[in-house]
């Protein structure tokens, strides 16, 4: 894997070229069909959901969805869903265990969108209930962190069997120039920030919070997509299919095994 | 054998509370909201309420348990769990030991078990004063092991939020328990068993995001600031001032997020009654 510092990663993982949800979808997925809607309020564009198949079999796609153009990123707010995208995200999972469809969520986000009407509709409820819920589902459940994946925005998606990362992804608790300007009231020590917040994924594969690192070609993602593609697909199949041959509630068990056990024994981590 | 206990028990929290139950200033205390001035000694049998507009002060963990628990039941959960810095942070511990020298606390979070109304359940408490309640591993884990206790015992839960969200200085080990604890509230809840979640101000980011908005019943002080991003960020990013009274307990109850707003001199009354209803029969 190649060395980079963890500003590096953080500006490659934010290049405005690097694959997005819908080339992921349309390079690892056949016969998508989108689903709108949360059914309670609105459709909201920043998380992009649905079914496909993953080598001929029916799985559940939902991920953030970052625009290319600037058109379509102002439509999907930039990536950073509210409320209805997680309520969405979850009617998606919910019915992907009715059907028993395996569940692959994508994460490219900056964070939850902390806007006036995000809070009126409850984006903390929103997100504490897709982590409660994530955590029983009796499918399997594989998250790519693709780009940026920050804050409870990201961990809404994110409550897996099996968390990959790829090599220039990054995973946090906020941004890093947020994170800057709490601590030190300071943005503009965001380069600082990065190398303190072990957010690279060699750093979050040492700490057990990821699972597997994807290799990117040198240089990022973007330079060589389709490399990119292959890579990470032959990583999805090889996690599930030993995930396929759990029972659900089995599944769900080890799933909160996983999660019980970060900062469980806080002295030994450091 | 168990009266000694106990009375040594209530001592124990009735101490603890004293210092918890402080409020700045020397024999008048002001009021952040309505400025006026009162006797501090009447602010203090006041519950920490402002006898003049209501204001409720924020107070300390182990003060609030006393207001809550029945004398003498309290009986403190993983009292000694440590903090810990898991990313070896510059400067975190002494920032740790100072939280720890000003609030004589080992962490923001206080877990006990106890009786209400002569019903006994899991009490867990979370302290702004160390830290901005923020959410470290240790806090996850010990609301963890308490919710475990809970389950354990086939107990009712109650927890206090008070936060600023996540733990900086912990990074994405943070981030973790707000998965950790939704996730064993989760099995918590499968088992039939009930949890109350009450907000106090301010309960804001990772704690909101996570358990303080799982309660089967939510219930939160008077005035208390509960929301997912805070208001500096929210008016920085739609760049226009927020509304009066944006994102307090009665804004929360109005958009369906609060069962009810409960002033402090009620709280314990509430939760003992709502322990009742959920008991078979409800019997009084």
């Amino acid at each position: 894997m190649s060395k980079r510092t963890a500003a590096e990663r953080v500006a490659l993982a934010r290049h405005p070229q690097r694959p997005n949800i819908t080339d992921y979808i349309d390079a690892l997925f056949t016969d998508f069909f989108e689903q709108k809607g949360d059914r309670l309020c609105r459709e909201d564009p920043a998380i992009l959901g649905g079914i496909a198949l993953y080598h001929g079999r029916p799985v559940t796609v939902v991920g953030t969805r970052k625009g290319k153009t600037a058109e379509e990123s102002i439509r999907c707010n930039f990536g950073m869903p509210g409320p209805e995208g997680y309520r969405k995200a979850l009617r998606l999972m919910r019915q992907a265990e009715k059907f028993r469809r395996p569940v692959f969520t994508f994460i490219d986000t900056s964070g939850a969108y902390p806007g006036l009407e995000a809070e009126a509709r409850g984006q903390g409820e929103a997100i504490a209930r897709n982590l409660m819920e994530m955590s029983r589902l009796t499918v399997p459940v594989l998250s790519v962190i693709t780009g940026e994946g920050n804050s409870g925005g990201a961990l809404a998606l994110a409550v897996a069997d099996r968390m990959l990362m790829l090599e220039n992804a990054v995973y946090a608790i906020l941004s890093p120039e947020g994170f800057a300007s709490i601590l030190w009231r300071d943005a503009g020590r965001h380069e600082e920030a990065c190398e303190l917040m072990k957010l690279t994924a060699p750093d979050l594969l040492a700490m057990g919070v990821a699972d597997d690192v994807i290799p990117e070609p040198g240089g990022g993602a973007h330079l060589a997509p389709e490399q990119t593609f292959r890579e990470l697909d032959r990583a999805l199949s090889r996690h599930l299919a030993p995930l396929l041959k759990e029972s659900g509630p089995v599944l769900a068990e080890k799933r909160w095994q996983k999660f019980r056990k970060m900062g469980a024994s806080p002295k030994e981590e450091a | 054998m168990n009266g000694i206990f106990a009375k040594r028990r209530a001592r124990l929290l009735a101490m603890k509370a004293i210092r918890d139950n402080y409020i700045p200033g020397d024999q008048l205390a002001a009021c952040p909201k309505c400025g006026g001035e009162s006797q501090r000694k009447d602010v203090a049998g006041n519950l920490s309420v402002c006898p003049l507009c209501g204001y409720h002060f924020p107070i300390g963990a182990y003060y609030r348990l006393s207001t809550i628990l029945d004398p003498g039941s309290f009986r403190e959960l993983n009292e000694k769990l440590p903090a810990a810095d898991p990313l070896s942070f510059p400067g975190y511990r002494e920032k740790q030991r100072e939280a720890q020298r000003k609030t004589g606390l080992t962490e923001a979070a206080v877990t006990a078990t106890g009786t209400v109304g002569g019903r006994r359940c899991v009490v867990g408490v979370l302290d702004s004063r160390y830290m901005c309640g923020s959410m470290s591993a240790a806090v996850g884990e010990k609301i963890t092991l308490a919710i475990e206790y809970a389950m354990k015992n086939k107990l009712p839960l109650v927890l206090f939020s008070a936060s600023g969200g996540a733990r900086m200085q912990e990074g994405i080990l943070s981030l973790m328990q707000m998965a950790k604890t939704s996730a064993a509230l989760a099995r918590f809840s499968e088992k039939g068993l009930l949890y109350i979640s009450v907000l106090t101000d301010p309960t804001t980011g990772g704690v909101t995001a996570s358990f303080a908005s799982l309660g089967d019943i939510i219930l939160a002080e008077p005035g208390a600031l509960i929301g997912f991003a805070g208001p500096r960020v929210i008016q920085q990013t739609i760049g226009e001032t927020l509304p009066e009274g944006f994102q307090r307990a009665e804004y929360q109850e109005e958009h369906g997020f609060v069962d009810a707003v409960v002033p402090r001199q009620e709280l314990r009354d509430t939760l003992a009654r709502l322990l009742r209803l959920h008991e078979k029969g409800g019997r009084p």
